[in-house]
């Protein structure tokens, strides 16, 4: 009988295992066939899709495809981009973002619940409906600069920043998880003599890093991801971020190692910014629903 | 230096009024307990004086200023929660200085004071301990510790010791007790408890459903309650409650009996609308019924409870209600046994048809 049921807790826990395994692979083979496919020429490439080579450093392997992205593209200008307009729009989002939910969660007000309902509305709306309506908006927005006043946000950073800063996803994320700390911290600080933005500032910040881990890492792949948008309102390749920049390796002939070695680049940021976040990441998913 | 006064206070959300026009004045030193079951209104009371809810309607007084719309920082009250409340990132050093380091009390200044109230508290060596490496009695500690610090005129606990064990209650109630004539501050303390009510308070506000009850020291409630409510809430085991109907009045006595209680003259101070055939209550504490050989209440033995000191009986009466009496721990009881107990009629209660007291003759009390 005990023989029997430890055949059994094996098969099930090998049978986990290869299961485990297989998800694993699912998400592993992409990226490894994008950076081992950024090492080979064009033709041994596509011969080798047909194989499992298709996944291995094997056969003419070299650089060059790197080198050759950077000479048709300005590659570093792009991821250069990229993280400066990500990075400013996460952090004043966060910002932002996490004042508005405090004072959702926190503060009495008149109308606040149908404020909050029609934020939390927006969540529905996808970006395409509104993408056009934005557009003429932005076009005809005036902006002090260092060239003085001027009229229309075309071709600049700032029309990628800011009209990302605020969003109802990010929100709606603090709003949830300041509603769940307990409310007497929030009452002792104000009877020690805190105003509310001591209370936001020394109180509730430090307590939430797990929420704004999290929401840092959502904003961000969504703020690197952008690609309609920034292909509407920037015109000069001064302004792209590196998704518009995939364009220019998709012209009379694509060259797809030179591709795969442009996608790798622009991979390692987000890499970077997840594995320094990660941490806190995993700790919010997994104490989500647990109240301390 | 600072005594409170609430006058009318009305606290409605929405239409519903949850507390319904208290009056009520505090001197300055005075430890007041606020006293009533759950959802009397009493935390609601507290959290007015501090500030963290709006008064609806009335006057609150903390000295000679008028509180209602003043912010919670600027009312010179601290406040100690029943989740103690404690900031989880920070050092109980840091805990403990908040509110000093908020208000910007020179660094030394600040030191000093939270070794004080470190000391006084007996937790110079939990210092550098964060929230979380303390047990519940400690992080007790450090919430009073926090009151302490900033010195405030009022000190306000919202039933501070509900999450900690008996043994522990015990000693913190004592701490507590010793703290108030220490700091000679005026406290206001809230509880469900009766026990820590009488032991801590010089002025007890009984609390029911909005409404303040009476409002007196602990012997003053235990042995004239007001009405039934407060007969019934203060002193364990509860006061005997027993239907009666009134025999005869006359200026100064009250002559009462039922199927259970004999005929029995009660004096009191002034029988002024009662009259013959009202059905009444009679209060009986059950440490002053004791046995008796002839008359008295006859009833049945339920349940007897051995405690050592003394002898807690139940008692099924001939109309089907219940008695309780405390008699010595030296009662030879068991279940079953039919028994006679007497009581003093000067120590008898009549709380008449409304509910309120009947005025006891000879009070010793205001």
């Amino acid at each position: 009988m005990a023989a029997v049921t430890e055949t059994n807790h094996a098969l099930k826990l090998t049978g986990r295992y290869a299961l485990l395994v297989a998800v694993a692979l699912i998400f592993v083979l992409p990226i490894l066939f994008m950076v081992v496919s950024s090492l080979k020429p064009d033709r041994q490439l596509l011969s080798d899709t047909s194989s499992f080579a298709a996944f291995l450093p094997v056969g003419d392997i070299s650089v060059g495809n790197y080198f050759a992205a950077f000479d048709r593209a300005p590659v570093g200008l792009f991821i250069f981009n990229s993280v400066f307009i990500t990075v400013v729009t996460v952090v004043i989002s966060l910002f932002l973002c996490s004042l508005a939910a405090f004072a959702f969660a926190y503060l009495e007000f008149r109308g606040k619940n149908i404020v909050l309902s029609v934020i939390i509305a927006t969540l529905i709306i996808p970006f395409e409906t509104i993408a056009i309506p934005m557009l003429m908006v932005v076009n005809s927005l005036p902006w002090i600069g260092a060239e003085g006043l001027q009229w229309g946000w075309l071709n600049t950073y700032h029309v990628q920043i800011v009209p990302f800063l605020a969003d109802a996803l990010t929100i709606f994320l603090f709003v949830q998880y300041f509603k769940d700390l307990p409310k007497e911290l929030i009452e002792a600080a104000r009877l020690d003599g805190a105003t509310w933005f001591e209370v936001y500032r020394l109180v509730i910040v430090p307590i939430a890093g797990p929420v704004f881990a999290t929401a840092a890492i959502l904003k961000f792949l969504i703020m690197y991801n952008q690609y309609l948008w920034p292909l509407m309102v920037t015109q000069s390749e001064q302004f792209r971020p590196v998704m518009v920049g995939l364009q220019y390796f998709f012209q009379l002939n694509t060259a797809w190692g030179e591709v795969m070695a442009y996608l790798s680049m622009i991979t390692i940021p987000v890499l970077v910014f997840y594995l320094v976040l990660q941490r806190a990441f995993i700790a919010s998913i997994a104490s989500t629903g647990i109240k301390g | 230096m600072a005594g409170l006064e609430f006058k009318d206070i009305r606290k409605s959300y929405g239409n519903v009024e949850v507390i319904k026009g208290v009056d009520l004045s505090i001197e300055h030193g005075e430890f007041v307990v606020f006293v009533g079951p759950s959802g009397c209104g009493k935390s609601t009371l507290l959290r007015m004086i501090a500030g963290l809810e709006d008064i609806t309607d009335g006057d609150l007084f903390i000295g000679d200023k008028r509180v209602n719309t003043v912010q919670p920082r600027d009312r010179g009250v601290a406040m100690v929660f029943q989740s103690y409340a404690l900031y989880p990132h920070m050092t109980v050093y840091d805990n403990v200085g908040f509110g000093l380091r908020l208000n910007k009390t020179p660094k030394d200044e600040r030191d000093a004071k939270i070794r004080e109230a470190a000391r006084i508290l007996q937790m110079e060596n939990l210092l550098d301990r964060r929230p979380a490496q303390l047990s519940g009695g400690q992080r007790q500690r450090v919430a009073i510790g926090r009151a302490i610090v900033r010195n405030p005129d009022v000190f306000l606990f919202d039933e501070p010791l509900s999450n900690l064990d008996a043994a522990l209650r015990g000693s913190m109630r004592m701490e507590i007790s010793k703290l108030h004539q220490q700091l000679d501050a005026t406290m206001i303390y809230v509880t469900h408890d009766q026990v820590e009510a009488m032991t801590l308070a010089d002025k007890i506000v009984v609390l029911n459903a909005g409404v303040v009850q009476q409002i007196g020291s602990p012997l003053e409630l235990y042995n004239y309650p007001a009405n039934l409510f407060v007969a019934g809430f203060i002193g364990s085991p509860q006061m005997n409650l027993l239907p009666v109907t009134v025999e005869a009045v006359d200026e100064r006595t009250v002559t009462v009996a039922s199927s259970d209680v004999p005929s029995t003259r009660i004096p009191v101070a002034s029988a002024r609308g009662i009259r013959g055939g009202d059905s009444i209550t009679l209060g009986l504490r059950p440490h002053l019924l004791a046995h008796s050989e002839v008359g008295g209440i006859t009833g049945k033995v339920l349940l007897v409870e051995h405690l050592g000191n003394e002898t807690i009986a139940n008692f099924a009466l001939n109309s089907g209600e219940q008695l309780v009496a405390a008699l010595p721990g030296s009662a030879e009881l068991s279940n079953g046994v039919t028994l006679s107990l007497g009581f003093d009629v000067a120590d008898a209660r009549l709380f008449g048809t409304d509910g309120t007291a009947i005025p006891v003759a000879d009070r010793p009390f205001r």
